[in-house]
């Protein structure tokens, strides 16, 4: 068994759990987001406000943000372990991938805080 | 018939080299790339190259034949050529030794890792431990991988993880211990199993389908291995 490793819970089957299930909610988010856009040709800025204002859509749209950065540490932490790594470029590998696996991590959670203040400034 | 195959000696060679060879093949019949490598050691006899059975059962003649990977002893010339051109390399993303013939170490060390034998610590029964047909059936379509590793190198998650991710030739031997109704260690087998890189580095791009020269499916036996996962852990 592998064990050093710096994923999400040190299990795969988690990781691959979130990266499954956060693939769903983001897929039915953006085609219900993408159906609205589609029954609103004329979309006003007060139609569009009026949308985020409920609590229900700022719920959903947190669930997609949340679900958006799971998805992508998932991704990014594969990325990161599969192409930088001590195997192809040496020992300096670890320092990249750290460096890489932090601001990936970094950025989400600026992304997260973000999305936060945008949904429930509106 | 142009051949182009891959020469490297560590012992004497910088860096590895294409070397082009003129072969004229005998008409009338459809050799297979084997047969080519035989005819042109007899011109060549420093080609370095592993053979055994010649009829696709031993798994030694993996190779990469014109950016496919298959058993040169099972492969037609006239289904690997590509523009009357044969192009021979080792199978990728192994340390060579020497031309075609590559280091397995970690191969087979994957395969170790999943403890491919069959566990049972009952006392065994006076004959043998029986099966029913049915439980017999579900080896079927995985016991009867011959450790070519053709799918293996030919698998992205293989070369940039070949230490950690188990590759589909020994998840596919692992299956075939945890569907195998006389083993008793399903519940040790999947535990060394949990982790991101053992079985869930498998992306799925059936890579391995697509080149096993004896037409199994590891990818369908690492889905199997990923619901039992989700069984145990739910």
């Amino acid at each position: 068994m592998v064990t050093n490793v710096t994923s999400f819970g040190r299990s795969g089957l988690y990781d691959w759990a979130v990266q499954r299930v956060s693939a769903v909610i983001l897929g039915v988010y953006f085609v219900g987001m993408l159906a609205y856009l589609v029954q609103h040709p004329d979309l006003s800025y007060t139609q569009w406000h009026a949308l985020f204002s409920t609590t229900w859509v700022r719920i959903v749209s947190l669930l997609a943000l949340i679900s958006l950065c799971a998805h992508a540490w998932v991704g990014l932490w594969t990325i990161s372990t599969d192409y930088l790594t001590t195997y192809l470029m040496g020992s300096k590998a670890t320092v990249l991938r750290l460096l890489f696996q932090a601001g990936s991590v970094a950025l989400m959670f600026i992304y997260l805080v973000w999305g936060i203040q945008i949904l429930w400034g509106v | 018939m142009l051949v182009s195959i891959y020469r490297y000696n560590p012992e004497v060679d910088e860096k590895p080299r294409m070397q082009d060879y003129e072969i004229e093949l005998p008409g009338g019949k459809d050799l297979m790339v084997l047969d080519v490598l035989e005819l042109l050691k007899r011109q060549d006899p420093s080609i370095a190259y592993r053979r055994s059975c010649r009829e696709g059962v031993c798994g030694s003649d993996g190779m990469n034949m014109n950016g496919t990977n298959g058993l040169a002893c099972i492969t037609p010339v006239s289904a690997a050529a590509k523009n009357g051109k044969l192009v021979l390399r080792p199978l990728p993303g192994m340390p060579v030794i020497r031309d075609l013939v590559v280091d397995m170490s970690v191969f087979y060390k994957q395969f170790e890792k999943i403890q491919p034998y069959l566990i049972n610590n009952s006392p065994a029964p006076a004959i043998e431990r029986l099966q029913s047909p049915a439980e017999r059936e579900k080896l079927d379509g995985l016991y009867e991988c011959i450790l070519c590793a053709c799918c293996s190198t030919n698998c992205p998650s293989f070369w940039w993880n070949p230490d950690k991710f188990i590759g589909p030739a020994g998840l596919l031997q692992a299956y075939r211990f945890l569907a195998d109704s006389r083993d008793t260690a399903t519940e040790e087998r999947l535990a060394n199993l949990e982790d991101p890189f053992s079985v869930f580095r498998c992306r799925g791009i059936m890579n391995c389908v697509a080149v096993c020269p004896k037409g199994l499916n590891p990818t369908r036996a690492i889905g199997h291995i990923r619901s039992m996962l989700l069984q145990r852990a739910s």
